[in-house]
Protein backbone atom coordinates (compact mmCIF):
# COMPACT_ATOMS: atom_id res chain seq x y z
CA UNK A 1 0.00 0.00 0.00
CA UNK A 2 1.59 3.23 -1.16
CA UNK A 3 1.57 6.25 1.11
CA UNK A 4 -0.58 9.00 -0.32
CA UNK A 5 -0.46 12.50 1.12
CA UNK A 6 -3.99 13.23 2.30
CA UNK A 7 -5.88 16.30 1.19
CA UNK A 8 -5.39 18.77 4.04
CA UNK A 9 -7.63 21.51 2.68
CA UNK A 10 -10.99 20.38 4.18
CA UNK A 11 -9.36 20.19 7.62
CA UNK A 12 -7.70 23.62 7.56
CA UNK A 13 -10.10 25.18 10.11
CA UNK A 14 -9.42 22.35 12.58
CA UNK A 15 -5.66 22.55 12.07
CA UNK A 16 -5.86 26.30 12.58
CA UNK A 17 -7.82 25.97 15.83
CA UNK A 18 -5.34 23.37 17.08
CA UNK A 19 -2.39 25.60 16.29
CA UNK A 20 -3.95 28.64 17.88
CA UNK A 21 -5.02 26.72 21.00
CA UNK A 22 -1.42 25.57 21.50
CA UNK A 23 -0.20 29.11 20.85
CA UNK A 24 -2.66 30.54 23.36
CA UNK A 25 -1.47 27.99 25.90
CA UNK A 26 2.16 29.05 25.49
CA UNK A 27 1.46 32.77 25.26
CA UNK A 28 -0.67 32.67 28.38
CA UNK A 29 2.24 31.29 30.40
CA UNK A 30 4.45 34.25 29.53
CA UNK A 31 2.10 37.19 29.92
CA UNK A 32 1.46 38.90 33.22
CA UNK A 33 -1.91 39.24 34.91
CA UNK A 34 -2.34 42.75 33.50
CA UNK A 35 -2.37 41.52 29.91
CA UNK A 36 -4.60 38.49 30.51
CA UNK A 37 -7.13 40.03 28.15
CA UNK A 38 -4.78 39.15 25.32
CA UNK A 39 -5.46 35.42 25.71
CA UNK A 40 -9.14 36.18 25.50
CA UNK A 41 -8.68 38.23 22.35
CA UNK A 42 -6.54 35.51 20.84
CA UNK A 43 -9.24 32.91 21.51
CA UNK A 44 -11.98 35.12 20.11
CA UNK A 45 -10.06 35.95 16.93
CA UNK A 46 -9.33 32.24 16.48
CA UNK A 47 -13.03 31.48 16.56
CA UNK A 48 -13.88 34.24 14.09
CA UNK A 49 -11.09 33.35 11.67
CA UNK A 50 -11.92 29.66 11.86
CA UNK A 51 -15.60 30.36 11.17
CA UNK A 52 -14.64 32.39 8.11
CA UNK A 53 -12.45 29.51 6.89
CA UNK A 54 -15.27 27.02 7.38
CA UNK A 55 -17.62 29.22 5.36
CA UNK A 56 -15.01 29.84 2.70
CA UNK A 57 -14.29 26.11 2.34
CA UNK A 58 -17.97 25.18 2.01
CA UNK A 59 -17.82 22.10 -0.22
CA UNK A 60 -20.13 21.72 -3.20
CA UNK A 61 -20.35 18.01 -2.37
CA UNK A 62 -19.08 15.83 0.47
CA UNK A 63 -15.27 15.50 0.48
CA UNK A 64 -13.74 12.59 2.37
CA UNK A 65 -10.07 12.74 3.26
CA UNK A 66 -7.43 11.28 5.64
CA UNK A 67 -8.13 7.71 4.52
CA UNK A 68 -11.86 8.01 5.03
CA UNK A 69 -11.68 9.32 8.60
CA UNK A 70 -12.66 12.91 7.94
CA UNK A 71 -15.51 14.34 5.93
CA UNK A 72 -16.47 17.85 5.02
CA UNK A 73 -20.07 18.21 3.89
CA UNK A 74 -23.02 20.51 4.25
CA UNK A 75 -24.04 19.27 7.68
CA UNK A 76 -20.54 19.54 9.14
CA UNK A 77 -20.10 23.03 7.70
CA UNK A 78 -23.35 24.42 9.10
CA UNK A 79 -22.87 22.79 12.50
CA UNK A 80 -19.28 24.02 12.73
CA UNK A 81 -20.30 27.57 11.93
CA UNK A 82 -22.89 27.49 14.70
CA UNK A 83 -20.50 25.79 17.15
CA UNK A 84 -17.99 28.58 16.54
CA UNK A 85 -20.62 31.31 16.71
CA UNK A 86 -22.10 30.00 19.94
CA UNK A 87 -18.64 29.58 21.50
CA UNK A 88 -17.84 33.17 20.55
CA UNK A 89 -20.89 34.39 22.45
CA UNK A 90 -20.12 32.08 25.38
CA UNK A 91 -16.57 33.41 25.74
CA UNK A 92 -17.89 36.92 25.44
CA UNK A 93 -20.61 36.56 28.08
CA UNK A 94 -18.18 34.85 30.45
CA UNK A 95 -15.52 37.56 30.39
CA UNK A 96 -16.89 39.90 33.04
CA UNK A 97 -18.29 37.07 35.15
CA UNK A 98 -14.92 35.35 35.33
CA UNK A 99 -13.17 38.60 36.13
CA UNK A 100 -15.49 39.35 39.04
CA UNK A 101 -14.77 35.94 40.51
CA UNK A 102 -11.04 35.99 39.98
CA UNK A 103 -11.35 33.10 37.52
CA UNK A 104 -10.27 35.10 34.48
CA UNK A 105 -7.37 32.81 33.57
CA UNK A 106 -5.97 31.56 30.34
CA UNK A 107 -7.09 28.01 31.16
CA UNK A 108 -10.73 28.80 30.55
CA UNK A 109 -10.03 29.95 27.01
CA UNK A 110 -7.41 27.32 26.18
CA UNK A 111 -9.62 24.47 27.40
CA UNK A 112 -12.53 26.12 25.63
CA UNK A 113 -10.61 26.17 22.35
CA UNK A 114 -9.68 22.50 22.72
CA UNK A 115 -13.30 21.67 23.42
CA UNK A 116 -14.27 23.59 20.27
CA UNK A 117 -11.70 21.59 18.33
CA UNK A 118 -13.18 18.36 19.68
CA UNK A 119 -16.63 19.46 18.61
CA UNK A 120 -15.43 20.36 15.13
CA UNK A 121 -13.80 16.95 14.76
CA UNK A 122 -17.03 15.31 15.90
CA UNK A 123 -19.00 17.26 13.31
CA UNK A 124 -16.62 16.10 10.59
CA UNK A 125 -16.00 12.55 11.77
CA UNK A 126 -16.28 9.83 9.18
CA UNK A 127 -14.94 6.91 11.15
CA UNK A 128 -15.67 5.39 14.55
CA UNK A 129 -12.14 6.38 15.57
CA UNK A 130 -12.54 10.09 14.78
CA UNK A 131 -15.93 10.19 16.50
CA UNK A 132 -14.34 8.75 19.64
CA UNK A 133 -11.31 11.04 19.57
CA UNK A 134 -13.39 14.16 18.98
CA UNK A 135 -15.76 13.18 21.75
CA UNK A 136 -12.94 12.55 24.23
CA UNK A 137 -11.19 15.81 23.39
CA UNK A 138 -14.46 17.60 24.09
CA UNK A 139 -15.29 15.65 27.24
CA UNK A 140 -11.86 15.84 28.84
CA UNK A 141 -11.78 19.61 28.32
CA UNK A 142 -15.24 19.94 29.81
CA UNK A 143 -14.37 17.88 32.92
CA UNK A 144 -11.46 20.19 33.58
CA UNK A 145 -13.58 23.29 32.89
CA UNK A 146 -16.19 22.21 35.44
CA UNK A 147 -13.45 21.82 38.04
CA UNK A 148 -11.94 25.19 37.12
CA UNK A 149 -13.44 26.86 40.18
CA UNK A 150 -11.08 24.97 42.46
CA UNK A 151 -12.21 26.32 45.80
CA UNK A 152 -15.88 25.57 45.29
CA UNK A 153 -17.27 22.51 46.99
CA UNK A 154 -20.11 22.17 44.50
CA UNK A 155 -17.91 22.60 41.46
CA UNK A 156 -15.54 19.81 42.47
CA UNK A 157 -18.43 17.50 43.29
CA UNK A 158 -20.07 18.31 39.96
CA UNK A 159 -16.78 17.69 38.15
CA UNK A 160 -16.40 14.28 39.79
CA UNK A 161 -19.96 13.26 38.92
CA UNK A 162 -19.56 14.51 35.38
CA UNK A 163 -16.25 12.70 35.03
CA UNK A 164 -17.48 9.32 36.28
CA UNK A 165 -20.71 9.35 34.28
CA UNK A 166 -19.01 10.79 31.21
CA UNK A 167 -16.35 8.10 31.31
CA UNK A 168 -19.05 5.47 31.79
CA UNK A 169 -20.85 6.82 28.72
CA UNK A 170 -17.66 6.74 26.67
CA UNK A 171 -17.09 3.17 27.79
CA UNK A 172 -20.60 2.17 26.70
CA UNK A 173 -20.16 3.90 23.37
CA UNK A 174 -16.81 2.20 22.81
CA UNK A 175 -18.22 -1.21 23.70
CA UNK A 176 -20.93 -0.66 21.12
CA UNK A 177 -18.36 0.51 18.59
CA UNK A 178 -16.30 -2.64 19.14
CA UNK A 179 -19.38 -4.74 18.37
CA UNK A 180 -20.13 -2.73 15.24
CA UNK A 181 -16.52 -3.16 14.19
CA UNK A 182 -16.78 -6.88 14.81
CA UNK A 183 -19.94 -7.14 12.72
CA UNK A 184 -18.77 -5.05 9.78
CA UNK A 185 -14.96 -5.43 9.88
CA UNK A 186 -14.44 -1.73 9.36
CA UNK A 187 -14.23 1.54 11.27
CA UNK A 188 -15.07 3.66 8.23
CA UNK A 189 -18.69 4.82 8.42
CA UNK A 190 -19.21 4.49 4.66
CA UNK A 191 -17.96 0.89 4.80
CA UNK A 192 -20.07 0.16 7.89
CA UNK A 193 -23.07 1.49 5.96
CA UNK A 194 -22.26 -0.62 2.91
CA UNK A 195 -21.81 -3.86 4.86
CA UNK A 196 -24.76 -3.27 7.20
CA UNK A 197 -27.23 -2.41 4.46
CA UNK A 198 -25.91 -5.16 2.18
CA UNK A 199 -27.02 -7.72 4.76
CA UNK A 200 -23.53 -9.24 5.02
CA UNK A 201 -23.15 -8.33 8.67
CA UNK A 202 -23.99 -10.49 11.65
CA UNK A 203 -27.28 -8.89 12.64
CA UNK A 204 -27.30 -9.99 16.28
CA UNK A 205 -23.87 -8.51 16.85
CA UNK A 206 -24.81 -5.33 15.04
CA UNK A 207 -28.02 -4.75 17.02
CA UNK A 208 -26.19 -5.59 20.25
CA UNK A 209 -23.61 -2.93 19.38
CA UNK A 210 -26.34 -0.48 18.42
CA UNK A 211 -27.95 -0.76 21.87
CA UNK A 212 -24.71 0.26 23.56
CA UNK A 213 -24.09 3.05 21.09
CA UNK A 214 -27.57 4.48 21.69
CA UNK A 215 -27.08 4.29 25.46
CA UNK A 216 -23.75 6.10 25.11
CA UNK A 217 -25.39 8.77 22.94
CA UNK A 218 -28.24 9.16 25.42
CA UNK A 219 -25.73 9.72 28.23
CA UNK A 220 -23.94 12.39 26.25
CA UNK A 221 -27.20 14.10 25.30
CA UNK A 222 -28.53 13.77 28.83
CA UNK A 223 -31.72 11.95 27.82
CA UNK A 224 -33.81 10.23 30.50
CA UNK A 225 -33.04 7.64 32.03
CA UNK A 226 -29.38 8.63 31.56
CA UNK A 227 -29.78 12.23 32.68
CA UNK A 228 -28.60 12.02 36.32
CA UNK A 229 -25.52 14.15 35.73
CA UNK A 230 -27.22 17.02 33.92
CA UNK A 231 -28.86 18.96 36.82
CA UNK A 232 -25.96 18.47 39.22
CA UNK A 233 -23.34 19.55 36.71
CA UNK A 234 -25.37 22.54 35.57
CA UNK A 235 -25.90 23.66 39.14
CA UNK A 236 -22.43 22.93 40.47
CA UNK A 237 -20.31 24.37 37.67
CA UNK A 238 -19.75 28.10 37.57
CA UNK A 239 -22.34 29.73 35.32
CA UNK A 240 -19.84 30.57 32.60
CA UNK A 241 -19.02 26.86 32.27
CA UNK A 242 -22.67 25.82 32.48
CA UNK A 243 -23.35 28.25 29.66
CA UNK A 244 -20.71 26.51 27.57
CA UNK A 245 -21.78 22.93 28.39
CA UNK A 246 -25.44 23.60 27.72
CA UNK A 247 -24.96 25.07 24.25
CA UNK A 248 -22.26 24.08 21.78
CA UNK A 249 -21.73 20.43 22.88
CA UNK A 250 -25.39 19.72 22.09
CA UNK A 251 -24.69 20.66 18.47
CA UNK A 252 -21.75 18.26 18.47
CA UNK A 253 -23.79 15.51 20.11
CA UNK A 254 -26.39 15.96 17.37
CA UNK A 255 -23.65 15.58 14.76
CA UNK A 256 -22.44 12.41 16.48
CA UNK A 257 -25.94 10.94 16.55
CA UNK A 258 -26.42 11.74 12.88
CA UNK A 259 -23.10 10.19 11.89
CA UNK A 260 -23.62 7.00 13.87
CA UNK A 261 -27.31 6.37 13.37
CA UNK A 262 -28.12 7.98 10.04
CA UNK A 263 -24.86 7.85 8.07
CA UNK A 264 -23.69 4.45 9.27
CA UNK A 265 -26.70 2.43 10.37
CA UNK A 266 -29.84 3.58 8.51
CA UNK A 267 -30.54 -0.10 7.80
CA UNK A 268 -31.30 -0.57 11.50
CA UNK A 269 -33.75 2.33 11.53
CA UNK A 270 -36.53 0.13 12.88
CA UNK A 271 -34.41 -0.83 15.88
CA UNK A 272 -33.06 2.56 16.84
CA UNK A 273 -36.38 4.21 16.23
CA UNK A 274 -37.90 2.12 19.04
CA UNK A 275 -35.09 3.06 21.42
CA UNK A 276 -35.25 6.75 20.57
CA UNK A 277 -39.03 6.79 21.05
CA UNK A 278 -38.59 5.53 24.62
CA UNK A 279 -35.83 8.06 25.30
CA UNK A 280 -37.81 10.91 23.75
CA UNK A 281 -41.03 10.24 25.65
CA UNK A 282 -39.26 9.76 28.99
CA UNK A 283 -37.11 12.87 28.47
CA UNK A 284 -40.04 15.10 27.60
CA UNK A 285 -42.07 13.74 30.52
CA UNK A 286 -39.40 13.81 33.23
CA UNK A 287 -37.75 17.02 32.05
CA UNK A 288 -40.92 19.09 31.96
CA UNK A 289 -42.50 17.70 35.11
CA UNK A 290 -39.44 17.81 37.39
CA UNK A 291 -38.52 21.31 36.20
CA UNK A 292 -41.71 22.63 37.82
CA UNK A 293 -40.40 21.68 41.27
CA UNK A 294 -37.11 23.59 40.93
CA UNK A 295 -36.28 26.83 42.72
CA UNK A 296 -32.81 27.13 41.29
CA UNK A 297 -32.90 28.62 37.81
CA UNK A 298 -29.80 26.76 36.61
CA UNK A 299 -31.35 23.49 37.73
CA UNK A 300 -34.65 24.41 36.13
CA UNK A 301 -32.92 25.14 32.84
CA UNK A 302 -31.10 21.82 33.18
CA UNK A 303 -34.40 19.97 33.28
CA UNK A 304 -35.63 22.15 30.45
CA UNK A 305 -32.57 20.99 28.49
CA UNK A 306 -33.58 17.40 29.10
CA UNK A 307 -37.05 18.15 27.76
CA UNK A 308 -35.57 19.85 24.69
CA UNK A 309 -33.36 16.81 24.08
CA UNK A 310 -36.52 14.71 24.00
CA UNK A 311 -37.88 16.90 21.21
CA UNK A 312 -34.60 16.74 19.36
CA UNK A 313 -34.56 12.93 19.48
CA UNK A 314 -38.17 12.93 18.27
CA UNK A 315 -36.98 14.77 15.16
CA UNK A 316 -34.21 12.25 14.49
CA UNK A 317 -36.37 9.17 14.99
CA UNK A 318 -38.70 10.01 12.10
CA UNK A 319 -35.99 8.63 9.83
CA UNK A 320 -36.78 11.02 6.98
CA UNK A 321 -34.54 13.66 5.42
CA UNK A 322 -36.94 16.44 6.43
CA UNK A 323 -37.13 14.97 9.94
CA UNK A 324 -33.35 15.25 10.27
CA UNK A 325 -33.53 18.82 9.00
CA UNK A 326 -36.18 19.61 11.62
CA UNK A 327 -33.99 18.08 14.35
CA UNK A 328 -31.00 20.10 13.17
CA UNK A 329 -33.12 23.26 13.16
CA UNK A 330 -34.25 22.39 16.67
CA UNK A 331 -30.76 21.86 18.04
CA UNK A 332 -29.48 25.13 16.55
CA UNK A 333 -32.46 27.04 17.93
CA UNK A 334 -32.02 25.34 21.30
CA UNK A 335 -28.35 26.38 21.43
CA UNK A 336 -29.27 30.00 20.70
CA UNK A 337 -32.02 30.06 23.33
CA UNK A 338 -29.99 28.31 25.99
CA UNK A 339 -27.13 30.73 25.33
CA UNK A 340 -29.54 33.56 26.06
CA UNK A 341 -31.08 31.94 29.14
CA UNK A 342 -27.78 31.25 30.88
CA UNK A 343 -26.40 34.52 29.53
CA UNK A 344 -29.12 36.33 31.46
CA UNK A 345 -28.07 34.57 34.67
CA UNK A 346 -24.52 35.76 34.03
CA UNK A 347 -25.74 39.28 33.34
CA UNK A 348 -27.70 39.33 36.59
CA UNK A 349 -24.77 37.93 38.60
CA UNK A 350 -22.89 41.05 39.50
CA UNK A 351 -19.72 40.70 41.53
CA UNK A 352 -20.20 38.33 44.42
CA UNK A 353 -23.89 37.49 44.03
CA UNK A 354 -24.90 34.37 42.14
CA UNK A 355 -28.25 35.23 40.62
CA UNK A 356 -29.13 31.61 39.98
CA UNK A 357 -32.31 31.38 42.04
CA UNK A 358 -35.74 32.16 40.71
CA UNK A 359 -36.17 34.75 43.48
CA UNK A 360 -33.37 36.81 41.99
CA UNK A 361 -35.54 37.45 38.96
CA UNK A 362 -38.42 38.85 40.99
CA UNK A 363 -39.43 42.28 39.78
CA UNK A 364 -36.76 42.44 37.10
CA UNK A 365 -39.09 44.73 35.17
CA UNK A 366 -38.64 47.46 37.78
CA UNK A 367 -34.89 47.08 37.83
CA UNK A 368 -34.35 46.94 34.09
CA UNK A 369 -37.36 46.86 31.76
CA UNK A 370 -35.24 46.14 28.70
CA UNK A 371 -33.56 43.04 30.10
CA UNK A 372 -36.83 41.82 31.54
CA UNK A 373 -38.14 42.00 27.98
CA UNK A 374 -35.11 40.11 26.64
CA UNK A 375 -35.57 37.40 29.27
CA UNK A 376 -39.25 37.28 28.34
CA UNK A 377 -38.24 36.55 24.75
CA UNK A 378 -36.05 33.64 25.85
CA UNK A 379 -38.68 32.19 28.15
CA UNK A 380 -41.49 32.50 25.60
CA UNK A 381 -39.25 31.03 22.94
CA UNK A 382 -38.30 28.03 25.10
CA UNK A 383 -41.94 27.51 25.99
CA UNK A 384 -42.79 27.50 22.29
CA UNK A 385 -45.03 30.56 22.12
CA UNK A 386 -45.44 31.98 18.61
CA UNK A 387 -43.97 34.04 16.96
CA UNK A 388 -40.67 33.34 18.74
CA UNK A 389 -38.09 31.03 17.23
CA UNK A 390 -38.69 28.18 19.68
CA UNK A 391 -42.23 27.82 18.39
CA UNK A 392 -41.04 27.13 14.85
CA UNK A 393 -38.53 24.58 16.10
CA UNK A 394 -41.23 22.68 17.97
CA UNK A 395 -43.66 23.10 15.11
CA UNK A 396 -41.28 21.67 12.50
CA UNK A 397 -40.51 18.61 14.63
CA UNK A 398 -44.22 18.03 15.27
CA UNK A 399 -45.00 18.40 11.58
CA UNK A 400 -42.37 15.79 10.70
CA UNK A 401 -43.67 13.44 13.39
CA UNK A 402 -47.17 13.64 11.93
CA UNK A 403 -45.84 13.25 8.39
CA UNK A 404 -43.77 10.25 9.54
CA UNK A 405 -46.86 8.55 10.91
CA UNK A 406 -45.93 8.79 14.61
CA UNK A 407 -48.97 10.91 15.43
CA UNK A 408 -49.32 9.67 19.01
CA UNK A 409 -45.81 10.83 19.82
CA UNK A 410 -46.63 14.27 18.41
CA UNK A 411 -49.67 14.38 20.72
CA UNK A 412 -47.54 13.38 23.71
CA UNK A 413 -44.99 16.05 22.81
CA UNK A 414 -47.69 18.73 22.66
CA UNK A 415 -49.11 17.72 26.04
CA UNK A 416 -45.72 17.88 27.72
CA UNK A 417 -44.88 21.18 26.05
CA UNK A 418 -48.03 22.66 27.55
CA UNK A 419 -47.05 21.33 30.98
CA UNK A 420 -43.58 22.77 30.38
CA UNK A 421 -44.95 26.20 29.49
CA UNK A 422 -45.97 26.54 33.14
CA UNK A 423 -42.47 26.91 34.54
CA UNK A 424 -41.26 29.22 31.80
CA UNK A 425 -44.24 31.49 32.29
CA UNK A 426 -43.64 31.43 36.04
CA UNK A 427 -40.34 33.20 35.43
CA UNK A 428 -42.16 35.81 33.37
CA UNK A 429 -44.71 36.26 36.16
CA UNK A 430 -41.95 36.72 38.74
CA UNK A 431 -40.27 39.34 36.57
CA UNK A 432 -43.36 41.41 35.85
CA UNK A 433 -45.76 40.98 38.77
CA UNK A 434 -43.58 40.53 41.85
CA UNK A 435 -41.70 43.07 43.92
CA UNK A 436 -37.92 42.89 43.70
CA UNK A 437 -36.04 41.88 46.87
CA UNK A 438 -33.18 44.12 45.96
CA UNK A 439 -34.10 47.08 43.78
CA UNK A 440 -30.65 48.11 42.55
CA UNK A 441 -30.83 48.70 38.80
CA UNK A 442 -28.96 46.32 36.51
CA UNK A 443 -26.05 48.04 34.82
CA UNK A 444 -24.04 45.71 32.62
CA UNK A 445 -21.23 47.05 30.47
CA UNK A 446 -22.18 48.44 27.09
CA UNK A 447 -20.67 45.56 25.09
CA UNK A 448 -22.58 43.01 27.18
CA UNK A 449 -25.74 45.05 26.71
CA UNK A 450 -25.31 45.01 22.93
CA UNK A 451 -24.52 41.31 22.62
CA UNK A 452 -27.31 40.23 24.94
CA UNK A 453 -29.81 42.37 23.07
CA UNK A 454 -28.56 40.99 19.76
CA UNK A 455 -29.06 37.46 21.11
CA UNK A 456 -32.60 38.22 22.21
CA UNK A 457 -33.59 40.13 19.11
CA UNK A 458 -32.17 37.35 16.93
CA UNK A 459 -34.61 34.94 18.58
CA UNK A 460 -37.44 37.37 17.89
CA UNK A 461 -36.29 38.30 14.39
CA UNK A 462 -35.60 34.75 13.25
CA UNK A 463 -38.93 33.80 14.78
CA UNK A 464 -40.70 36.25 12.49
CA UNK A 465 -38.70 35.06 9.46
CA UNK A 466 -37.80 31.43 10.25
CA UNK A 467 -37.61 30.42 6.57
CA UNK A 468 -33.95 31.30 6.07
CA UNK A 469 -32.51 29.22 8.90
CA UNK A 470 -34.81 26.31 8.03
CA UNK A 471 -33.68 26.46 4.39
CA UNK A 472 -30.05 26.38 5.53
CA UNK A 473 -30.73 23.20 7.53
CA UNK A 474 -32.57 21.52 4.67
CA UNK A 475 -29.88 22.32 2.12
CA UNK A 476 -27.10 21.32 4.54
CA UNK A 477 -28.50 17.81 4.82
CA UNK A 478 -29.25 17.59 1.12
CA UNK A 479 -25.67 18.42 0.10
CA UNK B 1 -6.93 -22.35 18.93
CA UNK B 2 -9.15 -20.39 21.31
CA UNK B 3 -12.37 -19.40 19.49
CA UNK B 4 -13.54 -15.79 19.19
CA UNK B 5 -16.52 -16.38 21.44
CA UNK B 6 -14.26 -17.06 24.44
CA UNK B 7 -12.59 -13.68 24.08
CA UNK B 8 -15.92 -11.93 23.70
CA UNK B 9 -17.30 -13.69 26.76
CA UNK B 10 -14.28 -12.64 28.80
CA UNK B 11 -14.69 -9.09 27.51
CA UNK B 12 -18.38 -9.11 28.44
CA UNK B 13 -17.60 -10.44 31.93
CA UNK B 14 -15.02 -7.70 32.48
CA UNK B 15 -17.45 -5.09 31.21
CA UNK B 16 -20.20 -6.31 33.54
CA UNK B 17 -17.78 -6.40 36.48
CA UNK B 18 -16.80 -2.80 35.88
CA UNK B 19 -20.44 -1.72 35.57
CA UNK B 20 -21.34 -3.49 38.79
CA UNK B 21 -18.33 -1.88 40.43
CA UNK B 22 -19.45 1.59 39.39
CA UNK B 23 -23.02 1.14 40.55
CA UNK B 24 -22.54 -0.89 43.72
CA UNK B 25 -19.46 0.79 45.12
CA UNK B 26 -20.48 3.32 47.76
CA UNK B 27 -17.17 3.67 49.54
CA UNK B 28 -14.35 5.12 47.55
CA UNK B 29 -14.09 7.25 44.43
CA UNK B 30 -10.73 5.68 43.57
CA UNK B 31 -12.47 2.37 42.99
CA UNK B 32 -14.71 4.11 40.46
CA UNK B 33 -11.62 5.18 38.53
CA UNK B 34 -10.33 1.61 38.57
CA UNK B 35 -13.67 0.35 37.27
CA UNK B 36 -13.54 2.86 34.44
CA UNK B 37 -10.07 1.57 33.50
CA UNK B 38 -11.34 -2.00 33.58
CA UNK B 39 -14.21 -1.04 31.30
CA UNK B 40 -11.85 0.43 28.72
CA UNK B 41 -9.64 -2.66 28.93
CA UNK B 42 -12.58 -4.93 28.23
CA UNK B 43 -13.29 -2.87 25.12
CA UNK B 44 -9.64 -3.19 24.12
CA UNK B 45 -9.86 -6.95 24.46
CA UNK B 46 -12.89 -6.97 22.18
CA UNK B 47 -11.18 -4.85 19.57
CA UNK B 48 -8.04 -6.97 19.54
CA UNK B 49 -9.99 -10.22 19.35
CA UNK B 50 -12.10 -8.94 16.45
CA UNK B 51 -9.06 -7.47 14.77
CA UNK B 52 -7.25 -10.81 14.94
CA UNK B 53 -10.14 -12.92 13.75
CA UNK B 54 -11.18 -10.53 10.97
CA UNK B 55 -7.58 -10.13 9.79
CA UNK B 56 -7.92 -6.34 9.89
CA UNK B 57 -5.42 -4.11 11.70
CA UNK B 58 -7.67 -1.07 12.16
CA UNK B 59 -9.00 -2.52 15.42
CA UNK B 60 -5.51 -2.71 16.90
CA UNK B 61 -4.82 0.88 15.91
CA UNK B 62 -8.00 1.86 17.71
CA UNK B 63 -6.69 0.13 20.84
CA UNK B 64 -3.59 2.31 20.87
CA UNK B 65 -5.78 5.39 20.76
CA UNK B 66 -7.99 4.08 23.55
CA UNK B 67 -4.94 3.38 25.72
CA UNK B 68 -3.64 6.91 25.16
CA UNK B 69 -6.98 8.53 25.87
CA UNK B 70 -7.41 6.34 28.96
CA UNK B 71 -4.11 7.66 30.30
CA UNK B 72 -5.23 11.26 29.77
CA UNK B 73 -8.58 10.42 31.28
CA UNK B 74 -7.12 8.99 34.49
CA UNK B 75 -4.82 12.00 34.77
CA UNK B 76 -7.83 14.31 34.72
CA UNK B 77 -9.83 12.00 36.97
CA UNK B 78 -7.12 11.94 39.60
CA UNK B 79 -6.66 15.70 39.35
CA UNK B 80 -10.37 16.19 40.02
CA UNK B 81 -10.08 13.73 42.90
CA UNK B 82 -7.32 15.82 44.47
CA UNK B 83 -9.42 18.98 44.16
CA UNK B 84 -12.37 17.15 45.67
CA UNK B 85 -10.32 15.89 48.61
CA UNK B 86 -8.88 19.34 49.28
CA UNK B 87 -12.35 20.82 49.43
CA UNK B 88 -14.05 18.24 51.61
CA UNK B 89 -11.41 15.99 53.18
CA UNK B 90 -13.21 12.86 52.02
CA UNK B 91 -13.51 10.79 48.88
CA UNK B 92 -16.45 8.75 50.05
CA UNK B 93 -19.02 8.28 47.28
CA UNK B 94 -21.93 8.60 49.71
CA UNK B 95 -20.79 12.10 50.67
CA UNK B 96 -21.16 13.38 47.12
CA UNK B 97 -24.71 14.54 47.74
CA UNK B 98 -24.66 18.27 48.37
CA UNK B 99 -26.92 18.88 45.34
CA UNK B 100 -30.40 17.41 45.12
CA UNK B 101 -33.71 17.95 43.38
Amino acid sequence: MAFVTPDFVPAIPEIFVLGMACLALVVDVYITERYRLFTYQLAQSTLVASALMVIFLYPAEAVVTFNGTFVSDGMSTVLKVFILLVSYFVFFYSKQYLRDRNLFRGEYYVLGLFAVLGMMVMASAHSLLTIYLGLELLSLSLYALVALNRDSNEASEAAMKYFVLGALASGMLLYGMSMIYGATASLDLAEVYRVASGGQANDTLLVFGLVFVVVGLAFKFGAVPFHMWVPDVYEGASTSVTLFISTAPKLAAFAMAMRLLVDALPSLHGDWQQMLIILAVLSMAAGNVIAIAQTNLKRMLAYSTIAHVGFLLAGILTGTQSGYAAAMFYVIVYALMSMGGFGMIILMSQAGIEADRLDHFKGLNERSPWFAFIMLIFMFSMAGVPPFLGFWAKWSVLRELVAGGVVWLAAVAVVFSIIGAFYYLRVVRLMYFDKPEDATPITPGRDMRVMMSANGLAILGLGIYPGGLMAVCVSALGA
Amino acid sequence: MIPLSHYLTLGAIMFCLSMTGIFLNRKNVLILLMCIELMLLSVNLNFIAFSHFLGDTAGQVFVFFILTVAAAESAIGLAILVVLFRNRQTINVDDLDSMKG
